[in-house]
């Protein structure tokens, strides 16, 4: 008895073996890459302004006790155009937010900030996508929550919807705490 | 005839939905480094990272600028001097182990590694009646 029960076994491995592939087929596909940095000190950077006339962006300044929004962004991404209205709301309600412009150009860059608005306290010229990959973004754009002490402590991936404003927001709430 | 005209002038006034920026490649995304070993080390280390933005290739396949961004910061640190398994590790660090193809024995991969042995084991447990058996005969 015990004999013809053990000869299912490779059987039943192979019907287990077919449900974790169907399953892994049918799952929706996990396109976002999170950051690993989550929880560690920003890497040490100092970033040409993006624009001529206003300031490049250091990781320094944003040690300095205050968190800040940085948002990782580009003319030339369309996701990016999306989210300037929930972009400027976060900056109606006092929140600091700096911009990492990914591979873009000064004519580019000015076209772009006045057509869909300018939330941006800073913005640094991440012209060959160094700092992009030293936090850990995968794409643009990337919005990452940094506290006072220039620690990351968010990371929303895509571009800002009103549904995500809460979360944003309570990121932030967490880390002025 | 009008049908081909409408069509030729749709395509000449739609512009592409571009993905990439409008700047020329990183300086060593597609060029490679004088020094053939440090090419062949960078190369080697290109084909186990995994692309960020075309997942399911390696950054050595890849056409994507991102790709291009990694291949020029890999082939940068060689020609410096790092090793390459102390720029996959920097990478691990800011994508998880995600990122390599090559994984490391840990707590979340020691089913990978195991498998094999538990499967030959397994079956070996499985056919060790069919050994005895014609032992005797």
């Amino acid at each position: 008895m015990m004999k013809r029960l053990i000869l299912w076994v490779p059987l039943g491995a192979f019907l287990v073996f077919l449900a974790v592939v169907a399953a892994g087929l049918y799952a929706p596909r996990q396109e976002a890459v999170p950051s690993n940095m989550i929880g560690q000190p920003l890497p040490d950077f100092a970033l040409q302004p993006a624009i001529s006339g206003r300031p490049g962006l250091t990781s320094a300044e944003l040690r300095m006790g205050r968190p800040h929004l940085i948002n990782i962004f580009a003319s030339w991404c369309l996701p990016c155009r999306t989210e300037a209205a929930q972009l400027a709301e976060l900056r109606r309600r006092g929140i600091p937010i700096d911009g990492i412009a990914v591979r873009d150009r000064e004519q580019d860059l000015a076209a772009f900030l006045s057509t869909y608005g300018d939330p941006f306290r800073a913005i640094g010229g991440d012209v060959d996508r160094r700092v992009q990959l030293d936090i850990g973004s995968a794409g643009v754009p990337e919005t990452f929550v940094i506290d006072g002490q220039g620690i990351i402590r968010h990371q929303h991936i895509g571009a800002i919807t009103d549904a995500d404003l809460p979360e944003i927001m309570a990121a932030y709430q967490e880390a002025a705490r | 005839m009008r049908v081909a005209m409408a069509l030729a002038l749709t395509l000449a006034a739609s512009a592409p939905a571009l993905g990439d920026s409008l700047l020329p490649p990183a300086r060593y995304a597609n060029v490679q480094l004088a020094d053939p070993r440090q090419e062949r080390q960078a190369k080697a280390l290109m084909e186990t990272i995994r692309c960020l933005v075309c997942q399911g290739q390696s950054i050595a396949d890849s056409n994507a600028e991102m790709a291009g961004d990694m291949r020029s910061l890999i082939r940068e640190r060689i020609a410096a001097g790092e090793s390459p398994e102390s720029i996959r590790s920097w990478l691990v660090s800011r994508y998880g182990e995600w990122v390599t193809y090559t994984p490391e024995l840990e707590p979340a991969t020691w089913p990978l590694w195991a498998a094999p042995v538990v499967l030959l084991l397994g079956g070996l447990w499985l056919a060790r009646g069919r050994f005895r058996r014609k032992r005797r005969a």
